[in-house]
């Protein structure tokens, strides 16, 4: 019963949307004096919603949302949690919260022990810097000690494998070498709880690996506590005892990671919750935004029910307000089973064609040609990273469409994964 | 049951949760940063002369041509007395310690703005930056009194009289000073500017209405005796001038003078570390 250490305690969060602007003094004034006279703050949901409230006070209430809505588990040492809902459900509002980066409006965390916060890999690396002053520096910012990082500096080098290049500054490191830098460091964090958000999205299939055995290790063999949120299903399969679902500021889901898991995929596998079409409010501050990513028929119309022998078009619709250096994209295929069966990414036909991308809007269609999926229900998650920062549009379910196969002889019933069909040569022999 | 809450509640390590607290200053959370702070002192250091040709002589070269538009402009066009002391040392006193008061203001009164991709993904206490923000612009301030210093000596070898007095032993707690309101008063924009941009945009402007309002470029003895009170409100005032009495051997600020020097910058950091405080848990819903 003791064995817990956190305990998330009825945690509500509040934001105000919209602008700041020449309005919000007076209701900062009017909060503020509401509440040194110890009186609940006039202008927040939380305390509000029930009470009466004239016409201009319900226009400015309707612009503030709860992104936690009464969030409430216990965690017990050893433990590794996923959690896992669609964008905007509050995964990382509970993180940041938890990690004491921003304060819950109301509720209480309780925590026992040190939180080692990884939001971000590489947080505070200076590109003018070495790989030995940045392990010190970004070790600084994340909580370690001069002593202890001295102490683990070669296993740290050894970790990301960039010995030879310790004493060259980050700024000429490739992009593979700077996140494996940058996640070694935190790797060799020794903190009692750690929480992860999607690092692992980064670096070659290989490094990943190592990365997931690392968190693994840390969780079994030292008994640490893991909070882990990813969109990626099989990962937090793999690597998660227990997992929630938020949805909306709520957990709608708490229990085993693989039924949780089975649960969300299956509710945004349904057609209502995930079209074929999905659009992205317009962000002029992001320098590079998808705006609308589409399923197309091979007579370029809207769809989510395709047929085996027709293309599956991807259309991606976005906008590059300046160029990133090293920015590259990739789609996975997500069957029913939470399986990636297919991957792709810009880098799969040279030069990569989003790499330092001029400003401008543009459009991308991506074709997966007739016979290669099997028949069946898929996602298609899309993300786009560069080259120092991972997550300029971070992996997300974007679409799903379903594919039926209608004119070979076994149709919707063949098993395996693939519609391909092959020819059986015959000769006499 | 109920015993086991109370047990348990001494388990905890730390409580998240709304704060309502007007002051809360960890001093003892600070002090386990302290690498942190000398990390942050090395970066700043190390980065501002990487790749620049002349590297950390930058530091000597911008006062040096802040005193020669002094001397030129306010010594030998506006002649402007300087109480007798050699224009170019009198300009050079007043503008190290001005800079280093600067130096700690301006870039602390930014610090929420340029480090919210830090402050957006990892917590440690946030005042962090502003010290290591004082400490290093010290360093670069001590760089500039090595060469005030020598230009110093030299002026008292080619005869001017030898006035440094036991002043000198204050000049490090009136530096201290110095950054300690600096940081004050930079906090509080910062933490100010989180909502409201427009102060961004008073700070360059205020921080050179504010050196008029100080004794860089002139000296008390010009100031008529009945203003001397209201002058002695700004809080830097007494901080240039203790400085230069130290060393040129003019008259200290009274007793009087000084305390409310004391006061003011008690008062600002106070403020400072209040706002910030509150700012600290929140801002990242707002920038």
């Amino acid at each position: 019963m003791s064995n817990d250490v956190i305990r998330v305690e009825k945690v509500f969060k509040e934001y105000r949307l919209g602008m700041v602007g020449t309005g919000t003094l007076s209701r900062d004034l009017q909060s503020f004096w509401a509440r040194i006279r110890g009186k609940e703050d006039p202008n927040s949901i939380i305390t509000r919603h029930s009470a009466n409230t004239s016409r201009g006070d319900r226009e400015e209430l309707r612009q503030h949302i709860l992104a936690l809505n009464d969030v409430s588990f216990n965690l017990k040492k050893g433990e590794i949690l996923g959690i896992i809902g669609s964008n905007g459900s509050g995964k990382s509002t509970l993180l940041k919260i938890i990690s004491k980066i921003t304060t819950p409006t109301k509720g209480e965390i309780k925590v026992k022990g040190r939180i080692g916060a990884l939001l971000e890999v590489g947080t505070g690396f200076h590109p003018e810097l070495t790989g030995i002053e940045n392990i010190y520096l970004n070790g600084a910012i994340l909580g370690m000690k001069r002593a202890e990082i001295k102490g683990k500096l070669d296993e740290i080098l050894n970790f990301a494998e960039i010995e030879k290049f310790a004493d060259t500054p980050v700024k000429r490191y490739s992009s593979g070498m700077y996140v494996r830098l940058a996640f070694a460091v935190a790797a060799h964090l020794e903190p009692e709880i750690m929480i992860v958000d999607e690092v692992l999205a980064v670096g070659d299939a290989q490094f990943q690996k190592k990365c997931l055995g690392k968190m693994e290790q840390v969780s079994s063999k030292d008994g640490r506590t893991v909070l882990f949120v990813s969109h990626n299903m099989v990962s937090i399969k793999q690597l998660c005892s227990r997992c929630i679902c938020l949805s909306g500021g709520r957990i709608v889901e708490d229990g085993a990671a693989s039924r949780v898991v089975d649960a969300y995929l299956s509710r945004t596998l349904s057609g209502d919750a995930n079209p074929a079409e999905r659009k992205f409010k317009n962000d002029p501050s992001k320098e590079f935004q998808v705006l609308s990513v589409k399923m197309l028929d091979s007579n370029g119309k809207v769809s989510r029910e395709f047929d085996c022998d027709q293309p599956v078009t991807i259309e991606i619709d976005c906008v590059s307000r300046s160029a990133i250096p090293g920015l590259y994209g990739g789609v996975d295929i997500v069957n029913n089973e939470g399986v990636t069966v297919m991957v792709s990414d810009t880098y799969d036909f040279p030069p990569n064609c989003v790499d330092s991308l001029s400003p401008s809007n543009y459009k991308i269609r991506i074709a997966i040609p007739p016979r290669t999926l099997g028949h069946g229900e898929y996602t298609v998650s899309l993300g786009f990273h560069g080259a120092h920062s991972p997550y300029i549009f971070p992996p997300q379910f974007v679409c799903s469409f379903r594919l039926s196969d209608n004119s070979s002889q076994r149709g919707n019933t063949r098993a395996g994964y693939l519609s391909t069909l092959l020819k059986w040569e015959i000769k006499k022999a | 049951m109920a015993n086991d809450t109370t047990i348990e509640k001494d388990e905890w390590t730390s409580h998240i949760k709304a704060d309502t607290k007007a002051f809360n200053l960890d001093l003892n959370e600070l002090w386990q940063h302290k690498d942190l702070v000398l990390l942050f002192v090395y970066r700043d250091f190390v980065v501002n002369y990487k790749q620049t040709i002349l590297g950390p002589i930058w530091f000597v070269l911008q006062p040096l041509l802040t005193v020669i538009t002094f001397t030129v402009i306010f010594g030998n066009i506006a002649r402007i007395p300087t109480d007798g002391i050699p224009p170019v040392l009198f300009y050079m006193a007043g503008t190290i310690v001005w800079t280093y008061f600067i130096d700690c203001l301006t870039p602390i009164s930014s610090t929420f703005i340029n480090t919210a991709a830090i402050f957006g993904k990892v917590y440690f206490p946030r005042l962090v930056v502003p010290i290591s923000i004082v400490i290093s612009s010290l360093l670069k301030f001590i760089i500039q009194f090595a060469m005030f210093l020598g230009l110093l000596i030299y002026f008292i070898y080619q005869g001017m009289p030898m006035k440094i007095n036991a002043g000198v032993l204050m000049v490090p707690l009136v530096l201290m000073q110095a950054g300690l309101l600096g940081m004050g008063c930079g906090i509080l924009i910062s933490a100010l500017t989180t909502k409201y941009r427009d102060l961004a945009r008073l700070v360059a402007f205020g921080a050179q209405l504010w050196m008029y309002a100080t004794p860089v470029v002139y000296p008390v003895s010009q100031v008529p005796a009945k203003w001397q009170t209201l002058f002695y409100l700004n809080p830097a005032v007494a901080i240039v001038e203790t400085f230069k009495a130290a060393f040129f051997g003019t008259n200290y600020p009274s007793i009087f003078h000084l305390s409310i020097s004391v006061l003011m910058t008690a008062v600002f950091l106070f403020l400072g570390v209040v706002v910030f405080n509150k700012v600290e848990k929140s801002f990242m819903d707002t920038v």
